[in-house]
């Protein structure tokens, strides 16, 4: 057990202040050298790329060719990173310099939020203001679509710039929902709610936040590119006839990928490797289960979406064909391709929700959480199904009908587990003292809305039913219902709850409150109308309606105008909290019984002074005879007794 | 706890907090379930204009009827325990220390297991006795309708239109869809450059339009006579929006005499002879020479091997 074992600890030079110590602070790696890193790298990619393909034949359905621009983005990226100061140890290892030990570089004020930093509570925070910019951007987005969906034809863009905007919100919703949980709260609690002092892989875990900036970026850039017209389904032959925006979507989805794939790999190493003594399986936080679950479909599902992505983007650089049909490709290879990542996708999307919400509420309700073996059942079920099901979005292309009454009881199926979350949550409430506080109003939310979400998906998974509903208004009611309505709820709730953990810094509870309420009304009177739209015939990512279906669509965009604003009160407070009225709360404002509200908030660099030997479960509320949590000063070789064998200087 | 009940009281007092859940519950789900039968239902999407969108509708409502005692369960369940149980000024007390129940934890697992295999049976049932539910089923359809005398039509997608063919009137092309009411009609979608859908929403017909592949659907005409809307309903690019048009359903009598006259037209006017004989599928670039002047012809964009350059094009 490398619980506290610092590999090579001989080889590291202890420094202060992080990479590129002592000289003036614009020399010293961080944001801005990696944006110049960036473009040195975009330019040196670009001028490589038409070094390398100026006899090229065109694309022969886009007539462009892409390897200029795509070069370009790689070696950007590279640059971006190299830029960031993440490559420096490598050299140094290869020169046989001796290593920086950065790792425990004492915290330097706001720099350290700028960056390549290796505490994973730096990281954490980074990536909450990251996954928040991520959200409003596309928030934005979708503003614009419902703006050009106030009448039936098209007034405010042209068709083109409709379909760039439909495209740039779903892709960035999709990249941001995939890390908005996992990210912030993943990464920060996951080895404070284990009794860690650390994540496994540090430096990992940084790569895999600073590459989320890349891909903003680059995604961005697409706007510069005309877009692309594919939505963030990017099917192909489309793609391969689009222009070079296209480009964007596939490799800053690819770079989102590689950054999940990461962060999975790093949390599953953690969680296994890194639990305190005590820590038993069967006493973890429902959180920490969730993030597990999520980081397995993680590693497994998305390098299928990486692999996709790199193969678009040879076709549409160095003319391969796996996907044009007219050139002997298959465009059913991409569909299959992408929804064998796309399905676990959209249960890496709602596992975290299920984790925030059942983490909150025995809090809230003063109770142990009801079943505790079927929450955590329902997690790992959802998560093995998942891998199952992805057909059930190609029920009318014509692939494998004979395999339709398969995907439909895999994907009816995976229902049985989702309801575990709510049997959970149902009986949590009974003959409990139920506090309404803001994080809790949310996690309501989430059950109710995720509830809507999942009985409209039992429609969508029966095919008869699903040749009206497919591809409609329904389906994107029905994922905007599991997606924003449960995970985003979730991860407000998330907010709410850890942010005097995170900042030692309280929201204002009277704007929480107005917060939750305008949000959840004007959610819901947004999204609602959207399955009866569907269901009377509108198809999704389109600029022209029928006439009838104008007033239903014009209430649609006025309240998601509404629900825009509930999200500017949100900004409004979160800035407001954390910049100017900065209420402090250091303790343990919902009286938790978590491991993470042992320590002081924010908590102590190291986490735990001493690594905690875990003593009873988390949820173990209403019992006098419960054990506290944890003894966090565990008498001296208790906890090497505990690792007897895992090596020496384990409670240093 | 601040004053441990005794067993029994503690039992009997659960009983009553479930019998006065569920007693709450039944009557608005029987109430629910009335509505949704008797009054929504004749008013559910896709209508009965064809046999396949009368089982989808029956379907969608059948669902409907099951799924709306379970969210209503939910919903009482969680209105009555907010309420009941809520924190109230001054209590700090934690609640009792339920950790869980197995009896109750098996009954819901048992309960949803069997919602889920029984939606699975109907759902299959529904799906092979209308012969594939109106969704397309490949080159090679498993379900298929139990008469030979079907109507064939070709169904062509391409950026951004829809043309139909009709084999059995000599291959005739058309930009609108006439379908004649009481019969059984097979569709054969294909798309001569990016995936579209096929989506006659009336008909309860949907099918993707994949280049180089011959998707098959089947749907039942009735007696409703009248127009359906058909959108492409597959993100296909710039227009995508744009690409709908509106089909009829006539007497038998008035599409024979259509469909002659349109095939007569063409075999005069020289379009038959020029358009690709019907296939299957088609290969756009196989007949480059052929295209201006097929194309201004009525309005025909099909099969004639013209398709928009990926720019915008002046008019969809």
């Amino acid at each position: 057990m490398a619980i506290e074992a610092q590999p090579g600890a001989g080889r590291m030079q202890p420094v202060a202040g992080g990479p590129g110590n002592g000289r003036s602070w614009w020399m010293k790696p961080a944001v801005h050298t990696g944006i110049v890193g960036g473009i040195i790298g975009y330019l040196v990619g670009h001028w490589l790329g038409n070094a390398l393909s100026y006899d090229y034949a065109q694309n022969a359905l886009s007539d462009t060719n892409d390897v200029p621009i795509v070069l370009g983005y790689v070696f950007g990226t590279i640059g971006w990173l190299a830029g960031l100061g993440i490559f420096n140890d490598l050299g140094r290892l290869m020169l046989g310099h001796p290593l920086r030990d950065i790792e425990h570089a004492p915290a330097g004020g706001l720099a350290k939020y700028f960056r390549y930093t290796l505490d994973h509570k730096v990281v954490g925070i980074q990536y909450l203001f990251g996954m928040i910019t991520y959200f409003l951007t596309g928030g934005l987005f979708a503003m614009a679509i419902r703006s050009e969906l106030l009448s039936p034809t098209y007034h405010l863009m042209s068709s083109s710039a409709y379909l760039m905007v439909v495209g740039e919100h779903g892709t960035m919703m999709m990249m941001m929902m995939s890390s908005v949980v996992l990210g912030p709260f993943g990464q920060y609690f996951a080895p404070l709610m284990i009794g860690s002092k650390r994540m496994a892989f540090p430096r990992i875990e940084a790569i895999g936040f600073w590459l989320t900036p890349a891909a903003y970026i680059i995604l961005l850039s697409g706007l510069l590119l005309q877009g692309f017209p594919t939505g963030w389904t990017g099917y192909e032959p489309l793609a391969v006839q689009a222009g070079p925006g296209m480009d964007t979507y596939f490799m800053a989805f690819g770079l989102m990928g590689i950054s999940m794939i990461l962060a999975g790999f790093n949390i599953i190493v953690t969680y296994i490797n890194y639990r305190a003594p005590g820590m038993r399986w069967s006493r973890l936080p429902m959180f920490v289960w969730s993030m597990f679950t999520v980081s397995f479909l993680q590693v497994l599902a998305v390098p299928v979406l990486v692999a996709g992505c790199y193969m678009s983007l040879t076709d549409r650089t160095f003319q391969t064909a796996f996907f044009a049909n007219q050139l002997g490709g298959s465009s059913y290879l991409w569909e299959n391709v992408f929804w064998f990542f796309g399905h676990p996708e959209v249960y890496i999307l709602a596992l975290p929700g299920f984790g925030v919400v059942s983490e909150i509420i025995p809090v809230m309700c003063r109770k142990p959480l009801f079943g505790y073996r079927t929450a955590a059942a329902g997690m790992i079920g959802v998560a093995l199904l998942s891998f199952f099901v992805w057909q059930h979005h190609l029920f009318d292309s014509g692939i494998n009908p004979d395999m339709r009454p398969l995907f439909m009881l895999t994907t009816e199926l995976i229902s049985i587990p989702t309801g575990f979350i709510y049997l959970v949550a149902l009986g949590t409430f009974w003959k409990a003292k139920i506090r309404f506080t803001v994080p809790m109003l949310f996690c309501l939310a989430m059950y109710f809305n995720f509830l809507l979400g999942g009985v409209s998906g039992v429609f969508l998974s029966d095919v008869p039913a699903d040749t009206t509903e497919h591809g409609s208004f329904f389906v994107m009611a029905h994922f905007h219902y599991t997606i924003m309505g449960g995970l985003i709820f979730a991860f407000m709730a998330g907010i709410y709850y850890w942010l005097p953990k995170m900042m030692g810094i309280k929201l204002n509870e009277r704007l929480g409150r107005i917060h939750f309420w305008t949000m959840f009304i004007f959610f819901n009177s947004t999204f609602l109308p959207l399955f009866a739209l569907g269901m009377l015939g509108m198809p999704r990512r389109v600029f022209e309606y029928a006439l009838n279906l104008q007033p239903l669509n014009v209430w649609v965009s006025i309240s998601a105008f509404c629900l825009g604003g509930s999200l500017l009160i949100f900004l409004f407070n979160f800035i407001m909290s954390t910049l100017v009225w900065r209420e402090k709360e250091t303790g343990n404002p919902w009286n938790s019984r978590g491991l993470e509200w042992q320590v002081s908030s924010p908590p102590p660099p190291e986490n735990f002074e001493h690594i905690p030997v875990i003593l009873s479960g988390p949820y173990d509320y209403g019992d006098p005879d419960a054990p506290p949590v944890a003894d966090l000063n565990p008498p001296v070789g208790v906890v090497s007794a505990a690792y007897a064998g895992a090596g020496a200087g384990l409670e240093a | 706890m601040a004053t441990p009940e005794a067993p029994a009281a503690s039992a009997r007092a659960d009983r009553n907090h479930g019998m006065r859940i569920f007693l709450i519950w039944l009557p608005l789900a029987v109430i629910a379930d009335i509505l949704i039968w008797f009054v929504w239902k004749p008013h559910m999407p896709p209508g009965t204009m064809t046999s396949s969108a009368e089982h989808q509708q029956f379907d969608i409502a059948f669902m409907a009827l099951l799924c709306a005692p379970v969210l209503l369960f939910v919903w009482v369940y969680a209105a009555y325990a907010l309420v009941t149980w809520r924190h109230r000024a001054g209590d700090d007390t934690d609640g009792p220390p339920i950790h869980g129940n197995a009896k109750i934890q098996a009954t819901w697992i048992g309960a949803t297991a069997v919602i889920v295999l029984g939606l699975f049976v109907f759902g299959t049932v529904e799906l092979i006795v209308p012969a594939g539910a109106g969704a397309g089923e490949g080159p090679v359809p498993i379900w298929q309708p139990s008469t030979p005398h079907r109507l064939v039509v070709q169904v062509i997608g391409q950026q951004w239109a829809f043309s139909y063919r009709f084999p059995q009137f000599g291959g005739m092309e058309s930009s609108e869809l006439l379908l004649p009411a009481n019969t059984t009609v097979e569709f054969h979608v294909t798309s001569l450059d990016v995936i579209h859908s096929f989506w006659a929403y009336q008909l309860g017909v949907k099918a993707d339009a994949n280049p180089g592949v011959d998707n098959v659907a089947f749907t039942t005409t009735k007696e409703q006579l009248g127009h359906f809307t058909v959108r492409c309903n597959e993100l296909c690019g710039l227009w995508h929006g744009a690409m709908f048009n509106t089909g009829f359903i006539v007497p038998p009598g008035t599409f024979q005499a259509w469909a002659r006259g349109l095939q007569l037209k063409e075999a005069r006017n020289g379009i038959l002879n020029e358009l690709p004989p019907y296939a299957p599928t088609y290969d756009p670039t196989v007949v480059p020479q052929l295209g201006a002047s097929i194309v201004k012809i009525d309005g025909i964009t099909g099969a004639a091997g013209y398709y928009y350059p990926p720019q915008d094009p002046v008019t969809p």
